[in-house]
């Protein structure tokens, strides 16, 4: 008999983490980005891609809102606004 | 969707300097690598039952044995005449390295297995709450070296890691800083091209027990190395190969006064003096600055 | 084909046989010279295995946790202070479900510091999760390697199993053994499958954090998988009287106990000399008798039952003890029979041969002398009471 031993690869995906954000996140403003790449690098949630200039994005779903990418673009090419929450989670927040 | 070996959905803190780290080490990797990783907060937040982050072969046992657990699977790999086409990487934290697992990454090094060891370093057992370990620096606030009425936190100095590491007659040592993290990239394919035991330390920033804000990770692993208390330096074959340079040398004042671990010395400038003099050794030591005078 | 061998050498032959992949050595008396035979072995290019002498018992069990969990068969043995050095090790293999077979020269633990023979060590970790089994002689010794593979690798097991040979006397004790060919090893013992492995093919995640949603249902399964073993011990064994000629019962073996008043429980090399002391006696007309407990886990409670149902008077021979309480054997043997109604009468405990002290024949005679109505509760057999004083000056 087996019991819970064993995990499948990249199954954490199920876990969306961008729900974890509450106060900001990241707006990619997509104008004056060279592509160096730097964003994808430094994310710790591995949630940023692009392929060219301005076109790089975050997927919210898994976006923490930690600031790193901002933090790091040598053209100021990313900022950190204010989170929008659903209704529910605001009120639960008091805001 | 990203192509990335260590995928998101993982439960590290907002900002964690090791899940970044974990993540560049293994894609610089490739998918034919196995990862043994010891207990630690890298192994907790990437593999909570039933999930994992881990899109590569990954195998954790306990906390003090990557090292050994990753020769086992040297071993079983020469044994069936694959190894030179997979990658090991053994990897821990501070504590799982230079304190419970120093024996096992002793014998690992002095048995020449052809294995990556990595070394997270965030400078306290952070899993299990910020506790002191053999690689928290000098006068540094943890809650088993805590400031008080009669103390400044930590009084003892880091364990030299990538010494004792190249003591062993390895031919690859680094340290790398998660504010630089196309050179941790390097750093990790340069080790996997050379045979035999390989140390790479690599210094991770940690909001919660560094107590800084979670979008300052990197710019804090960057001044760690612009003060020169986290000199970045390359052994090969036992000698000292590569520094980073350091164009302009910043105080260590700036570096301590952006993390709470270390407000205590902010108001104390003999506190500070002694910091300042452990980076200046460094500096020294591995001839770090380039500033003329 | 038989040769007159030494314990460690018949064990370091049979492991040749069975081709493991990767062996780690540490050594400790009286377990090291199978890894040196071993190590003679690959040094002489007749065991193609990957010898690697590591720097602790910890890191040998680690070691070879990696290399089975990479879907290679591996090896390694100890005793005492190793063994419990590698305790966290067993008990973590165990829970992760790889096979790991490992020889356990049985011997006294410290302190004080003793290196002969008891089974304190292994009967302290009877509850790692390891199927334990143990060995009277060195044929034995041989035999319960082979089905050790077979057992642990099998995929309704995967079981690390431990096979327990009394040191000094097993180990380095010398006699007729008869050690097979590798072609009958080979008809016995197909090469190792594993069920899962680290494969850049396959990518799994081993060793997971599991939370309290899930654990118990991990453990549940491991000791769903030890009653198992107990259906699959006997089929193993039988099956190994067919390819081999010598017939084990793989869980218990019982000597001349159908008729007997008086039985004898024990394990190990001791029921040797018990049962020359049950001829000598049975010349004499005394109905005696000798439970040898061959699987000390899985327990074979139901077999104890059936064997000792009918003897009225039943003596447990422990070479262990549980500090403050029953001897550990005698608790379990005890427990078979509560809330039965066939037990027997007497069911008394004995603690003999610790830290190497030799069981005679006498000792044995004793035994069966105060195998009276009288229980008897942990009663040490030839202890010397001059050593003993009230305080210390």
């Amino acid at each position: 008999m087996f019991g819970p031993l064993i995990s499948k690869p990249g199954s954490s995906r199920n876990n969306q983490t961008g729900s974890w954000r509450v106060e900001v996140k990241p707006k990619f403003l997509q104008k004056n980005c060279i592509a160096c790449n730097m964003c994808v690098l430094i994310c710790p949630e591995g949630c940023i891609q692009g392929e060219g200039k301005n076109t790089y994005m975050c997927d919210y779903n898994y976006c923490k809102g930690c600031g790193n990418c901002a933090a790091i673009c040598p053209k100021q090419d990313i900022e950190m606004v204010k989170e929008q929450l659903e209704p529910t989670r605001a009120k639960a927040r008091g805001t | 969707m990203n192509k990335t070996l260590f995928n998101s959905g993982h439960t590290a803190c907002a900002g964690c300097g090791q899940s970044l780290a974990a993540r560049l080490v293994i894609d610089a990797a490739g998918a034919n690598t196995i990862v043994v990783n010891n207990t630690g907060c890298l192994e907790v937040f990437s593999t909570k039952y039933p999930e994992t982050a881990w899109a590569v072969p990954w195998i954790h046992s306990l906390f003090e044995n990557a090292a050994a657990v990753a020769s086992g699977v040297e071993s079983a790999l020469k044994y069936l005449g694959k190894k030179d086409s997979i990658n090991v990487i053994a990897q821990a934290g501070d504590g799982g390295t230079a304190d419970i697992g120093l024996q096992a990454l002793s014998g690992m090094l002095e048995r020449g297995h052809d294995i990556l060891y990595v070394c997270y370093d965030n400078e306290a057992y952070m899993n299990t709450g910020i506790q002191r370990s053999g690689l928290t620096p000098f006068e540094t606030n943890t809650t088993t070296s805590p400031i008080g009425a009669q103390s400044l936190g930590n009084l003892r100095p880091k364990k030299p890691m990538p010494e004792i590491a190249n003591a062993h007659g390895i031919p690859y040592v680094a340290t790398a800083s998660a504010g630089f993290p196309q050179d941790i990239q390097r750093k990790v394919k340069k080790a996997l091209s050379i045979k035999g035991p390989k140390y790479i330390q690599i210094h991770v920033p940690c909001p919660l027990g560094w107590r800084h804000e979670p979008g300052l990770t990197f710019q804090v692993g960057k001044l760690a190395v612009e003060t020169g208390l986290y000199p970045l330096i390359e052994y090969e074959n036992g000698k000292l190969a590569n520094v980073r340079k350091l164009t302009q040398v910043k105080p260590v004042s700036e570096y301590l006064k952006v993390q709470g671990r270390f407000k205590h010395l902010l108001n104390n400038p003999e506190a500070i003096n002694k910091v300042q003099e452990i980076a200046n050794y460094n500096i020294e030591k591995y001839n770090l600055s380039e500033v003329t005078t | 084909m038989k040769e007159f061998l030494e314990g460690s050498m018949a064990v370091a032959k049979i492991i040749k046989l069975c081709k493991p992949g990767v062996i780690s050595a540490y050594p400790i008396t009286p377990q090291t010279h199978i890894v040196e035979e071993l190590a003679q072995m690959v040094a002489d290019g007749h065991l193609d295995s990957q010898f690697v002498n590591v720097e602790s018992e910890h890191s040998a069990a680690s070691l070879v946790l990696g290399a089975v969990a990479t879907g290679v068969r591996v090896y390694t043995a100890t005793s005492s202070q190793g063994l419990f050095y590698m305790a966290e090790v067993l008990y973590n293999i165990a829970g992760m479900r790889l096979p790991v077979i490992m020889t356990t020269a049985a011997r006294a633990i410290s302190a004080p510091i003793n290196i002969w023979n008891d089974h304190q060590d292994v009967v302290s970790l009877r509850d790692c999760g390891w199927v334990q089994l143990h060995a009277e002689d060195i044929q034995e010794v041989v035999d319960l390697h082979l089905i050790a593979y077979r057992l642990g690798e099998d995929k309704s097991m995967m079981l690390p199993v431990m096979v327990c040979m009394d040191g000094f006397v097993l180990t380095h004790g010398i006699e007729s053994v008869d050690i097979p060919s590798q072609e009958e090893v080979d008809k016995f013992l197909p090469g190792y499958k594993p069920l899962y492995k680290l494969d850049p093919e396959n990518p799994l995640t081993l060793g997971p954090l599991v939370d309290p949603e899930y654990y118990m249902e991990a453990r549940y399964a491991l000791e769903q998988t030890q009653r198992e073993a107990l259906v699959l011990i006997p089929k193993l064994t039988a099956e190994f009287s067919k390819v081999f000629g010598r017939t084990y019962n793989g869980l218990i073996e019982e000597y001349r106990t159908k008729d007997a008043e008086r039985v004898i429980v024990a394990m190990g090399s001791v029921c040797g000399t018990i049962k020359e002391v049950i001829d000598e006696l049975r010349a004499k007309g005394k109905k005696v008798g000798l439970l040898k407990i061959t699987s000390l886990r899985p327990f074979p409670a139901q077999n104890i039952y059936e064997a000792l149902k009918n003897v009225p008077k039943v003596g447990v021979v422990d070479r262990a003890l549980s500090l403050g309480s029953y001897a550990p054997l005698s608790a379990e043997i005890k427990a078979v029979f509560f809330g039965k109604a066939k037990k027997p009468t007497v069911i008394s405990s004995f603690i003999a041969g610790l830290g190497g002290r030799d069981i005679t024949k006498d000792s044995i005679k004793e035994i069966f002398r105060l195998l009276t109505t009288k229980e008897r509760q942990c009663e040490f057999i030839d202890l010397k009471p001059e050593l003993l004083k009230e305080s210390y000056e």
